[in-house]
């Protein structure tokens, strides 16, 4: 679609015009698709060979869970899944740059952030499984549950903000005390109310908030034209805080942004917003068919970009891994794969009575009655099926 | 100590208890802090308890009820206001898919304690949106409890417990009693539990149950038809959901005969509900069926119609000689 001219403001046609396929002249980047370490004036950082390997460590096991957990799914052992696949550096990037007093918000596709925050990746299951809705506590691990309602969790982490600012923990200069939020939400998140609202308060507020929108170009089957027509990282200044954009695919770029940004939260300075331009490889779900609505030839021109395959480009031509970190890993995701297939299968069943108790922190009368006479209709049929 | 006060007093007053008991106890709205709120019942509050305690928020709902689910799971008590029972709409997909599940989702792990400040109901000749009953809406919501308070020591009360309670709970408060009339608040009392229903007026031959701003209709009517030589017991419901259906179940089964009374729309409104369960458990002791008086169905009319919208007295003398006579 052409801009018509309309005589006034700015001219736009760059911004309208051709889709930069390569993330355009903002884009942060210290990696290249081909493996190759750039430099970037603001957010470079020095890696060590160990954390460079760390960070390859991190994106294969990730991989390897949602490979596993989509095959669970092919097998009938999970109802859905939500795939990651493509989106490892993105994930990597951002959970490795939280520290222990951050707070992370995701959605349900954070699997690799929930890796990061030292969850269990078998208690990720279980919602997909059917079996829970998440079993964990979210302050055992600083790790929000999974919220499903699109851009409903950036309201909560700017709230969570809010509250630490009142605790005092926002901008005292002290390392272990300073605080911030990190709030995933993806493209399609990026058109809710909430969201924007959510940038609203922050940005009224000054909350410790890191926005961290992983656009994956897709929203199911809607591609990121129908969202947006600037490029996601330019509304942040709209709402009155800095927007980047990252190469999402490039997990060294993405610790760096963020972890600068969340810096900048826990002194004091407010909310970023960013941008990280990947691309989700697989379907949105399990349940989808991105044939049905996207060109396989886009899929193979991402291929190129793969965020593991450029470390692993990097760390062989550069000598900072030998062959056996490379075997020792595939062996280690080998198990991780069969920890997960036996774990799923051995998942107990929930016990239908409980749901009674969880309504509520104080149970109602109402309630009580309910499970009593669902516990009395249930022992009618004691013995019945043996 | 005993003095007279207004419901927008008692609620001013029982939200400053709440706040001097519990410094994590949060106030947030729109216009809720140098304002003291459209209906000025938090007034005076954020010049005592200062901007970070007493929170004017940005003009949106599901903002300020989403941000309020994130300072409770930081372990804060948010208290919001939504300004009028219309405007909660936008809040509504935070109230029911997040406020409402957080603790079912969490197993029990988050609590959600918040306090939801509505103005509800009519009488006031108010512009559209400005004027409506909502609570049907919430009390069909697992996970959230819903009360009303009907008078200014109520108000004082329930709202100190409200905030206490570790549930999150949907305040409706009466917006036309607001500034009504007084009534006498002896704080050293002992308050009746929240979510427990109370008989205000006994009578021996039909029970009107209500609750609210309703509840002021049928102590009236009552009051009108003691002089015609009937008598009528009057429940004030207080808590919606749970609904709390002993006192109910006790009257109805010495009147035979209940009417429900509300502002709210009468289709799938409490009132379904209530004579449902009066059906179920007192079956054997009515003489008559349950009736209900309330609003229309229709959507809630311009302001020179409300009086013919509203459940007035009459109309609710006339439901209870439709009951009587049958």
């Amino acid at each position: 679609m052409t801009q018509r001219d309309t005589g006034f403001g700015p001219d736009l046609s760059e911004v309208f015009g051709p889709k930069h396929e390569d993330g355009g002249p903002e884009l942060i980047q210290l990696l290249t698709p081909e493996g190759v370490r750039v430099q970037h004036p603001e957010f470079d950082l020095d890696f060590s060979a160990e954390e460079l390997r760390g960070f390859y460590r991190d994106m294969v096991l990730v991989r390897r869970i949602d490979v596993e957990a989509t095959a669970l799914q092919r097998h009938g052992e999970l109802g859905i899944w939500a795939q990651l696949l493509g989106q490892e550096a993105a994930q990597i990037g951002a959970g490795r740059a939280v520290l222990p007093q951050d707070f992370v918000f995701p959605t349900y596709r954070e699997h690799g952030v929930a890796y990061c925050r030292g969850l269990d990746p078998l208690k990720l299951l279980g919602l997909f499984r059917g079996v829970d809705h998440g079993d964990w506590n979210p302050s055992d691990y600083n790790f929000n549950l999974y919220t499903i309602v699109i851009g409903a969790q950036t309201l909560h982490a700017t709230g969570y903000a809010m509250g630490m600012q009142r605790d005092g923990v926002v901008g005292t200069g002290d390392p272990e005390r300073d605080s911030a939020v990190l709030a995933h939400f993806g493209d399609g998140a990026s058109s809710q109310g909430d969201v924007n609202e959510a940038f609203i308060f922050a940005a009224s507020y000054n909350a410790p908030v890191v926005f961290f929108c992983q656009n994956n170009q897709w929203a199911i089957s809607e591609p990121i034209e129908r969202q947006s027509r600037i490029p996601l990282y330019q509304r942040a200044l709209g709402f009155g805080f800095p927007g980047l954009r990252v190469d999402g695919n490039d997990v060294l770029a993405t610790y760096a942004v963020t972890k600068a940004a969340l810096q900048r939260a826990r002194d004091g300075q407010g909310p970023t917003f960013i941008e990280a331009y990947t691309y989700r490889m697989g379907a949105h779900t399990t349940t989808d068919d991105p044939t049905r609505y996207r060109l396989s030839e886009d899929l193979e021109n991402w291929k190129l970009k793969d965020p593991i395959a450029r470390l692993e480009v990097y760390l062989k031509r550069n000598g900072l891994a030998e062959e056996a970190f490379f075997s020792d890993l595939a062996a280690e995701a080998d198990e991780l794969g069969h920890t997960l297939r036996e774990g799923c299968k051995a998942m107990p069943d929930p016990r239908p009575l409980d749901i009674f108790d969880r309504v509520y922190a104080e149970t109602t009368p109402e309630l009580e009655a309910q499970r009593d006479g669902y516990a009395a209709y249930l022992a009618t049929f004691e013995g019945a099926h043996s | 100590m005993s003095t007279k006060i207004t419901l927008a007093q008692g609620l001013n007053r029982g939200l400053r208890k709440a706040m001097e008991a519990d410094d994590k106890v949060l106030l947030m709205g729109e216009d809720v802090g140098k304002l003291g709120g459209v209906f000025r019942i938090t007034d005076g509050l954020q010049k005592d308890f200062g901007e970070d305690r007493v929170i004017d928020s940005p003009l949106a709902e599901s903002g300020i009820v989403g941000t309020a689910v994130g300072m409770a799971m930081r372990g804060y008590r948010p208290v919001v206001e939504i300004q009028f029972d219309g405007f909660v709409y936008p809040a509504y997909d935070q109230i029911v898919c997040q406020v409402a599940k957080l603790h079912f989702r969490s197993q029990g792990r988050v609590k959600m304690p918040m306090v939801i400040r509505i103005p509800f109901g009519g009488g006031i000749g108010a512009v559209e949106h400005h004027s409506e009953s909502p609570e049907a809406q919430f009390a069909h919501t697992p996970g959230l409890k819903v009360v009303a308070c009907s008078n200014p020591v109520d108000g004082y009360w329930m709202i100190q417990q409200a905030i206490a309670h570790d549930d999150p709970v949907i305040f409706l408060e009466p917006k036309r009693q607001y500034h009504a009339q007084k009534a006498e608040l002896d704080d050293t009392l002992e308050p009746m539990p929240l979510f427990e229903s109370r008989l205000v007026r006994p009578g021996s031959d039909a029970t009107l149950l209500s609750y609210g701003p309703t509840v002021k209709t049928c102590l009236n009517a009552a009051e009108a038809a003691a002089g015609e030589g009937k008598s009528l017991e009057v429940i004030d419901l207080r808590t919606l959901s749970p609904l709390d259906m002993g006192p109910v179940y006790e009257s109805v089964r010495r009147t035979g005969r209940a009417v429900v009374v509300h502002e709210a729309h009468v289709n799938l409104g409490l009132g379904a509900e209530l004579a449902a369960r009066i059906t179920e458990e007192c079956f054997y002791s009515l003489e008559a069926p349950v009736l209900r008086v309330g609003g229309f169905d229709t959507p809630y009319p311009a302001s020179r119609l409300e009086e013919d919208w509203l459940p007035d007295l009459d109309r609710v003398l006339d439901a209870v000689d439709r009951s009587l006579e049958i």
